[in-house]
């Protein structure tokens, strides 16, 4: 096995063991069954299918009509008529025995009125669910009284139909456009989280290496450019495992679901996604993740301590914060010159040219020329990234500003 | 099997870090660099293991340069020690080795032998953060001779360990000397560097004001140390001709002559003024060289 592969299994296998990784990957973990499972758990915690609703009903004509109503609309709770004073009522709310309390009337016009008691009010939904309910109460009374049948009140609730046909003969059909959407915000968010989590571990990799002073021999045993690249490497290997894990048990617990997995992997577009969009995303991923990872990794061989490590890599961080921005406005207006404009500036271009690519139709050239300007920002980058790293390593003492920079490239020069 | 520096110069920018460096090292054969602080010896050291570039000159190995290539032939051990605080002895040792090219296996059996010759065989399982200095400082100097280096640098490699350590270590040294292995180290103790090296060479910044065989220096050094004890009063040697230095001891004198005749002269001066319990000729120590050559140097 050559230097290059001794290390990058060396930086794989070190962090993997560490608990940092289990415990982030576990915190992930969770943080992804919460989302799946966010709704039976809201359920579960409040409880929505006990909740009853005390009504009391002094006209005694809306009460039938409202509980027929709310039992068909399947809202999660029930009503009860109450046949008690009013004051006894509002008591039965506070011991427990009703979430609220309703008292209707018809008012002058014979429409009905209503006066919500509960303990807490601050919940909306019931309340929403409750005047949704007398609205259309009062819808089917009013035009009843307008001499209007439910059939004709039917047809005047249903949605109209809307298409949106592209005129242009390549155009993507709306489907195709809600499917490249999905799959470009996946791509943009897990492309963010990359570069947010793996860039700041090889800065951190590589600041830990240069304080324990174990650098100098690394650097004496392999040349600096083929331990920065195994660096790069080795972490990326790490967050791909990361990745699979997190996406295998995702799917996993989508398919265990009643719903099954297709809702949500649908929503992102997976399903007959067409695979050059696929190949574009894992393109793009590749050419972004890479030029951030060496940007972090010339960063990290900057500084002499970890606790170092954060200020020296804000400036990349607040890059790929605005470049993420600008994607999720981007991806409302791809057509806008803001977009077009900036997926040709290299720190943008992985997020922007791939929502141009995944939602417009682009010019063949106009891809390559972004790609061909990424390509070479991040061979530049390697260039400048070896000779910073060479003299970086070796450079010790108080170092927080980019005249560092300088500094290292002197001291790997030869005079 | 020769390293080899011609007319080496290296500057950072206006600095000169190292001026005009011409050294030899055959096969076998121990070089002592010394040197006060900032005198260039870790930027000497670094030049030949090609992490800084010289700016003029050439270094070979064995008539050929130096680069990564090379690397599981040379050892280091840097002055500032460096290992991975988190990992366990074996990992890192191991992880060492590879990059220099040897099997793990191998790297392994090595390894416990040297654990076992530095009386720490227990170490291996445990965490570098969890030793002392002195005994990271074994694990270090065995991350550096472990794969059998042909060309073995040490920077400062006795500080800060104590006397049985530092007899230990000059051992394990020796022992790699004898195996045929060229050694090049720097220290700032002139003890160590008497005892172990064949070939000095003293750098003042940058520049080497003394350099040859050990033997050749003192030699040429011409000026001899003369220790007189005796009941009598030899306050009188302090202005003698070709005294240079004078240092009154609890039992008599040690002076600094102008060369070895002077010493006849002060024996005859001394023949019936009394009692002379011990009346030595010295070498000249390489500190008295040193203090010398880099003391003229600061003036």
């Amino acid at each position: 096995m050559n230097k290059f592969w001794i290390i990058v299994s060396h930086t794989y296998m070190s962090r993997l063991k560490t608990k940092m990784f289990y415990i982030s990957t576990i915190l992930t973990l969770l943080f992804i069954t919460l989302m799946v499972n966010f709704e039976s758990i809201v359920d579960t915690i409040s409880g929505e299918d006990d909740r009853n609703v005390a009504v009391i009903d002094d006209s005694g004509e809306l009460i039938d009509s409202l509980s027929t109503s709310v039992e068909a609309s399947n809202l999660g709770w029930e009503i009860t008529s109450y046949t008690q004073s009013v004051e006894e009522g509002k008591e039965a709310v506070k011991e427990g025995d009703f979430s609220a309390l309703v008292t209707l009337s018809l008012n002058e016009e014979g429409f009905p009125e209503a006066t919500y008691y509960a303990n807490n009010i601050a919940d909306s939904e019931l309340q929403t669910d409750l005047q949704q309910q007398l609205q259309q109460l009062k819808i089917s009374i009013a035009t009843k009284k307008a001499g209007l049948d439910q059939e004709t009140i039917g047809e005047i609730y249903e949605p109209i139909t809307f298409h949106s046909v592209s005129l242009d003969l390549n155009g993507k059909s709306e489907e195709e456009l809600n499917q490249a959407r999905g799959i470009v915000y996946a791509m943009l968010i897990l492309l963010y989280m990359a570069v947010l989590m793996y860039g700041t571990l090889i800065a951190t990799d590589v600041a830990s290496e240069k304080s324990s002073r174990v650098m100098e021999i690394l650097v004496s045993s392999a040349s600096p450019v083929t331990h920065m690249f195994a660096k790069i490497v080795g972490i990326a290997l790490l967050g791909l495992t990361q990745i699979a894990i997190f996406v295998g048990v995702a799917f996993g617990m989508l398919q265990t679901k009643q719903d099954g997995a297709g809702g949500l992997l649908e929503s992102f577009g997976f399903h007959g996604a067409s695979i050059s969009i696929l190949l574009y995303g894992v393109l793009f991923f590749i050419l972004g993740y890479l030029l951030y990872a060496t940007l972090a990794a010339m960063l990290g061989s900057l500084v002499s301590r970890v606790e170092e490590v954060n200020q020296m890599i804000t400036p990349m961080m607040l890059l790929i914060v605005i470049a993420f921005m600008l994607a999720m406005f981007g991806i409302n207006v791809p057509e806008s010159t803001v977009v077009t404009v900036t997926s040709y500036i290299p720190f943008f271009a992985p997020m922007l040219m791939f929502i141009r690519v995944g939602i417009l139709d682009v010019a063949m050239w106009e891809v390559l020329l972004s790609v061909g300007i990424l390509a070479a920002t991040i061979l530049l980058f390697a260039f400048i990234g070896a000779r910073v790293y060479k003299g970086g390593v070796l450079l010790y003492g108080k170092s927080s500003s980019l005249k560092d920079i300088k500094k290292a490239i002197v001291l790997s020069k030869k005079e | 099997m020769t390293l080899v520096l011609n007319n080496v110069t290296k500057r950072f920018g206006k600095n000169t870090a190292v001026h005009n460096l011409s050294i030899e090292i055959p096969e076998n054969e121990m070089f002592g660099f010394l040197g006060g602080n900032g005198a260039g010896k870790t930027t000497t050291f670094r030049m030949i293991l090609g992490l800084l570039d010289h700016t003029s000159g050439e270094i070979t190995w064995n008539g050929e340069e130096i680069d990564y290539g090379k690397s599981s032939v040379i050892g280091y051990l840097p002055e500032e020690r460096g290992l991975y605080p988190k990992l366990k002895v074996r990992d890192q040792i191991v992880y060492l080795a590879r990059l220099r090219g040897m099997g793990k296996n191998d790297a392994v059996q090595e390894l416990e032998k040297w654990l076992e010759r530095f009386r720490v065989p227990e170490y291996i399982d445990q965490k570098v953060e969890e030793l002392s200095k002195g005994n990271q400082q074994k694990i270090q100097f065995i991350s550096s001779v472990i794969h059998r280096p042909k060309l073995l640098i040490l920077d400062e490699p006795f500080s800060g360990l104590d006397p049985i350590n530092v007899e230990m270590l000059k051992d394990a040294v020796a022992d790699l000397k004898n195996q045929g292995t060229s050694i090049v180290f720097s220290s700032h103790r002139m003890e160590h560097v008497e005892e172990l090296c064949e070939h000095v060479c003293i750098l003042q910044k940058g520049t080497p004001v003394v350099q040859g065989a050990l033997r050749e220096i003192k030699r040429s050094f011409g000026k001899k140390n003369l220790v007189i004890h005796g009941d009598l009063s030899l306050d009188f040697l302090e202005n003698y001709d070709g005294v240079i230095r004078y240092k009154a001891l609890s039992e008599g004198c040690q002076l600094q002559i102008v060369d070895e005749n002077v010493s006849q002269d002060i024996f005859n001066a001394l023949q019936g003024r009394g009692f002379i319990r011990k009346f030595e000729l010295e070498e000249p120590s390489l500190n008295d060289i040193f203090i010398e050559k880099v003391g003229a140097a600061y003036e």
